[in-house]
Parts: C-alpha cells; sequence; structure tokens
C-alpha cells in the first residue's frame, strides 16, 4: 500500500519529482569529483612514500620530516645499516628536471636518486635495474614513457640548470617503472652519483666526492618491532628523526591542508544536499497536509503514510545518485590526465553511501510532519 | 432491533473545566441500515463536531458510540484507523481524491486498504462509478474531472467497500445548485440500494430534500426531528425551518391542517 501510493504519486508527478532527483545528480557529480580530486590530489602526494619498500624512514632531525628539506649523509646511512633489526637500508635524494619529449616540449619530473640495489628501488614492468652508481641510465615512469613514446633502449635528455646555464644530459632508458608521483611530478630514478651530477645546482660542476641524500629508507629485519629499531636509531645516531610512512606523508607541507580543504568541500556539499532535499520535500508535505488528513481520516495508517514519504525520498535518491554518477562518469571519460582526478572503489563508494544518506537525513522533518498530520483536519477544513 | 448507528448522550466538551464550551451536549440518535439522515444546523451548532465523533476522529468527552454493534470507546488509535477504513464510507468537502490516481484507483483505494481488490472488488468499484455515469471517466485523474464528477468518485469510494455507515461532510458545498441536486439524489439512492446508514452534515436546507429524516441542531443539541415526508419537502421546498413556519401560518387553507400544525410546533424547541 505504502509502496503503491510512493510509486503513483512518483510516476504522476515524475516531473517534479525528476527535478529534485537532478538536483541529488548535480550534488552527486560535485561530490563524486571532490572525492576523486582528494584522491587524485592525495596520490600526486604520497604515491612515492606510499609504494616505498621501506617500514621506516631516516630524515634529519630539524627537518621536520619535510623529504626536500632534509639532508643524510653516506656515513649515517651506513650507521643506520649496523643498527640491530634493520634488514637494508637506501639512501634516497630528489631533485627536479626536465625531461625534453621528442615533439620538443619538455615535462617537469623529479629527479631521484637511488643506490643500485638497495632499499628504494622501484618496481619494474620492463627492462632492468640500473646496473652501477655512475652509470648514464635511468628508470623512467610508464606515464611518462607513454607520453614521450620512448622505451627500453632509448635515450632520453634531461635538462637542468646548472650555475647559470641549462645543461643537457642525455640518458638511456634501462627500465619502465610503475606509476610514482613525487609531489605531482612523475619520478626519473638514476644511480645516485649520477643523480648528484645531473641535478641542479649553483655552480656548475660543483661535484662532490660523496653525495648527500635526503632521506634514508629502512627495511626491518623480519620479527623487528618499528618502535624498538627506532629507538635504536635514535640512541646511536645523531642529528636523526626517524618515523613510518604516514606520518611523514601527514608531515609534508601541504598535505594535511589540502586534505582538509577537500573534506570540507565534501562535507559541505553533502550538508547542502541535506538541506535542500529537506525543505523540498518539507514543502511538498505542507502542500499535502489537507490530503494526508484526508488519507487518514478514510483508514490509512500512520506507518503506511510515513512509509510512503519515505519510499519517495529513497526513489529520489536512488535516481539521483545513480544518475549522477552516470554523469561523472561520462565526464570523467573526457577530462584530461593532467587533472589529479583518481576514482577507486574505495572513495566512490564512501561518496555514495555518505550521498545516499541526504534524502533520508533531509526527509526525516517532512515523514516526522506528515505522521503528526490529524486525520480530523479532513473535516475541519474551511471551518 | 440494532441500528447501524447509535449514540447514548454523546457529549462534547472544549476547554477546562469551568471556562469550558459545550460543543455537543448529551446528543443520543440511532440510524438504521438503509436510512438516510441530514444533520443540519447554524455554524457553531456541533453538527460538525458531533460528525468527527461519529467518524471516530473524535473522542467524546461522555457518551458512548456505536457503529454496526461495536464500542468506539473500547479501541485504540491503531483499531479505530482500522475500523474507519473497514466500516466507514467517507465524503467530504474537498480535497477528497488523491491527485495522483484516477477515478478508478481512487475507488479501489479502500478496497486496497482492506486487502480486498479482488476480482469481484474491481467489478464492484467499476459498476459503482458505472453507476455513477463516470463509465467514460474510470481513467481520468480528478483534475481531469468536474467538481460534481469528484464529488461522485468520492460517492463511489464511500461505498465501495460496504461500509456499515456512510458519513458525508457538505457534500455540495463546491458544486452549483443543479450539479448539487443530483449529487445528493444519486447518494440518497445508493444509501437505499445498498443498505448503508447514511448521515449527511449540510448547511443547504435545500438539499435535504432527498433524505428520510432532518435532525437540526442548534447550540450543540438536537432541537427537533423531521421525519415526515411532506414536512421535509416543505423544508427544501422554503430552505430555512422559519420560512416553512411562516409559510405554513400564512397560507392555512393550502395545506393540510396537519402539516401547518406540525409546523407551528416544529419552531418550538423541544417539540419532539
Amino acid at each position: 500500500m505504502a509502496f503503491y501510493l510512493a510509486i503513483k504519486e512518483f510516476w504522476r508527478a515524475r516531473g517534479r519529482f525528476m527535478l529534485f532527483s537532478l538536483v541529488i545528480a548535480l550534488i552527486t557529480v560535485l561530490v563524486l569529483f571532490v572525492a576523486a580530486l582528494g584522491r587524485g590530489l592525495s596520490d600526486a602526494n604520497r604515491q612515492f612514500i606510499d609504494k616505498l619498500d621501506a617500514d621506516v624512514l631516516v630524515t634529519q632531525e630539524n627537518a621536520d620530516l619535510v623529504l626536500t628539506a632534509s639532508r643524510v649523509s653516506g656515513q649515517t646511512l651506513n650507521e643506520v645499516r649496523r643498527i640491530e633489526g634493520v634488514q637494508a637500508a637506501g639512501l634516497l635524494a630528489f631533485s627536479n628536471a626536465s625531461l625534453l619529449l621528442p615533439d620538443g616540449e619538455d615535462v617537469d619530473v623529479s629527479l631521484v636518486g637511488i643506490e643500485p640495489g638497495q632499499v628504494g628501488a622501484p618496481t619494474l614492468l620492463e627492462g632492468s635495474d640500473l646496473r652501477n652508481r655512475y652509470g648514464n641510465q635511468l628508470l623512467l615512469d610508464e606515464n611518462i614513457a607513454r607520453q614521450a613514446g620512448v622505451g627500453v633502449g632509448d635515450e632520453v635528455v634531461l635538462e637542468t640548470i646548472q650555475g647559470s646555464e641549462t645543461e643537457s644530459f642525455t640518458l638511456t632508458v634501462v627500465g619502465i617503472t610503475d606509476e610514482r608521483q613525487f609531489f605531482f611530478a612523475p619520478s626519473v630514478y638514476l644511480p645516485l652519483y649520477t643523480w648528484d651530477k645531473v641535478k641542479p645546482q649553483a655552480e656548475a660542476s660543483a661535484r662532490s666526492s660523496a653525495p648527500l641524500g635526503n632521506i634514508i629508507a629502512v627495511q626491518l629485519a623480519e620479527g623487528a618491532s618499528a618502535d624498538d629499531v627506532s629507538a635504536r636509531i635514535l640512541a646511536r645516531i645523531d642529528d636523526v628523526a626517524v618515523a613510518d610512512k604516514e606520518t611523514v606523508v601527514s608531515a609534508q607541507p601541504g598535505y594535511t591542508a589540502q586534505q582538509g580543504t577537500v573534506s570540507a568541500q565534501r562535507g559541505f556539499a553533502l550538508v547542502i544536499g541535506v538541506l535542500v532535499v529537506g525543505g523540498f520535500f518539507q514543502i511538498q508535505t505542507l502542500q499535502k497536509v489537507p490530503q494526508i488528513g484526508m488519507l487518514k481520516a478514510i483508514g490509512v495508517r500512520n506507518r503506511t503514510v510515513a512509509l510512503s514519504a519515505f519510499y519517495q525520498i529513497l526513489i529520489v535518491t536512488v535516481v539521483g545518485v545513480a544518475l549522477g554518477g552516470l554523469v561523472t562518469f561520462l565526464l570523467a571519460l573526457g577530462i584530461p590526465p593532467v587533472v589529479p582526478l583518481r576514482f577507486t572503489f574505495a572513495t566512490i563508494a564512501a561518496a555514495v553511501g555518505s550521498l545516499m544518506l541526504i534524502g533520508p537525513l533531509g526527509g526525516m522533518v517532512s515523514v516526522r510532519l506528515a505522521v503528526r498530520i490529524e486525520p480530523l483536519s479532513a473535516i475541519a477544513q474551511g471551518k | 432491533m440494532t441500528y447501524a448507528l447509535q449514540t447514548e448522550a454523546v457529549t462534547k466538551m472544549y476547554g477546562q473545566t469551568g471556562t469550558s464550551t459545550l460543543a455537543v451536549d448529551a446528543v443520543s440518535l440511532a440510524v438504521s441500515a438503509g436510512e438516510f439522515v441530514a444533520l443540519v444546523g447554524p455554524s457553531g451548532s456541533g453538527k460538525t463536531t458531533l460528525l468527527a465523533m461519529l467518524a471516530a476522529l473524535l473522542n467524546p468527552s461522555e457518551g458512548r458510540i456505536r457503529i454496526d454493534g461495536q464500542d468506539l470507546a473500547a479501541m485504540n488509535d491503531k483499531e479505530r484507523t482500522r475500523f474507519r477504513g473497514e466500516k466507514i464510507g467517507f465524503t467530504f468537502q474537498a480535497n477528497n481524491l488523491l491527485p495522483y490516481l484516477t477515478a478508478l484507483e481512487n475507488v479501489e483505494l479502500m478496497l486496497r486498504l482492506n486487502g480486498r481488490l479482488d476480482t469481484a472488488g474491481k467489478a464492484r468499484a467499476r459498476g459503482l462509478l458505472e453507476r455513477l455515469g463516470l463509465a467514460d471517466r474510470l481513467n481520468n485523474l480528478p483534475s481531469q474531472l468536474s467538481g460534481g464528477q469528484q464529488q461522485r468518485v468520492a460517492i463511489a469510494r464511500a461505498l465501495v467497500h460496504n461500509p456499515a455507515v456512510v458519513l458525508a461532510d457538505e457534500p455540495t458545498a463546491s458544486l452549483d445548485t443543479e450539479r448539487a441536486f443530483q449529487v445528493v439524489e444519486t447518494f440518497a439512492s445508493l444509501i437505499h440500494e445498498q443498505q448503508r446508514a447514511g448521515i449527511m452534515v449540510t448547511h443547504d436546507l435545500r438539499m435535504v430534500k432527498y433524505v428520510d429524516r432532518v435532525i437540526h441542531m442548534v447550540d450543540g443539541i438536537i432541537r427537533n426531528e423531521v421525519s415526515d415526508r411532506q414536512q421535509i419537502e416543505l423544508l427544501a421546498l422554503t430552505g430555512s425551518f422559519e420560512a416553512a413556519e411562516q409559510f405554513a401560518l400564512q397560507s392555512p387553507g393550502g395545506l393540510p391542517g396537519v402539516l401547518a400544525q406540525s409546523l407551528a410546533a416544529f419552531a418550538l424547541p423541544g417539540s419532539h
């Protein structure tokens, strides 16, 4: 009975109801995009660290865990390696460069220096690892490789500022890695000493004999506790800080603020949705007061009236979210890959879940109103 | 004999003790199946309050109401709602029909409500609408029907589930005179045909033409009841108790003596 009334009214007044499904659809598009943007931004920020094959990271003590502000030496690395519970450790160095594409365009890339064969080496999709510490070799991010149209064995040109001049370095691609963005730029991996040569510097040819890295990536021995090992590192080595990957990600400048902004946007979109849907159903119920009074007078139960209102809210919400999802899908197909949007099952599920609450939350007031209408009003009207 | 509807000293009091108003004051009446009664009286006479109590929409302060042998006071809210759906048929002044259901669906609603929307029920709903001259309007929405047609759909809905009592609240309020007469006439004949107890509240005395009894309420009490056919006709013709009385006094020769006398007595309080 409740469902019958709900569906009949929905269908006969489908124009009116569709208008509100449309509002929910638009909110759905907004929420899904903001969620995807949040996820995309988050990935762009943290993907590198997330995928790093390390358990804890060691930075300079007063760098506040900011990767690019930290400096650690090869000597510190050796000390870390001697700590009990450390399985392996590798020095990682970060910088920036431009990668020249065959069509003359260039892309900004993150220049990552690693020690071949040590912790920090990425997963290879194709080709082989960096072989020696000085080789003119590099590993290329799969997206850049695709964009540039280069593969294993091809030569690519990196440009950096050396002193006041732009200098070009020609290196051979030996491997293609999976996607690992380091602060919004795709990563290019070089042997540490090559990295030291290529990285931008204030004075041309100012090479150091033992390059400094930014952080040390540490793999723990099996069964070793991260807390214990961290404590030992802090106790035995001066001027270092130790943290797990999650803590390091949150410590990067702007990360928390950015994610906070995105969450706030999503939250506000949902609140607006609740208010709009609530307002609509409230007004509609107010308009239907005499009708609902009549229904109750002729013997329709309160439960039926409430359920009918609830079903309508549910239908409007489901149709709206489905429509919004479809529109988002179509729009996402046309969005250029530069925009950091990332649709994952988890983000979509969370967004859809919260969207499905919009209707019932907003409609609660109107259901309550409908339940409180007196059947007597059917007779008392106009008197 | 058992009545379809019976009240014993039904009273409705509004407000606190001391400053209370008696809307309905110890009204006792009984209506049998197949009888069509008009409840008339000026505004504030208590007729609507009485109707609301008969409809199980309002609890009396005192007194007892029985419909189809069942005491309304013995029921809780849920039971009363169910009882209304099963035993009472309603037509209201306005907002009778669900705007999103067709004429036929509106009538079938009562059967659906009672879980009786079977083949026989469907045929009955269709038959009633046809009987009310709406054979070609079955699938029209209320907005596509005239006021009179809507009121007739409401009548079909009020009768389709075979209720014990049919209550009509100002069924002609929004209709022009001609349509109003048509609606009440059809209503009356269906009440008689189907042996329901019908009660119609109206402020328009002309509409009593088709009823079997007129109950005149003033200040919460029954001032008088008229069940004589000729008296009812005269009431309907003149449109007011006062005019009917004067008419009877001025032309005693033109009317049977009995009628003149009874009309003279009619205006006196408590004459029945």
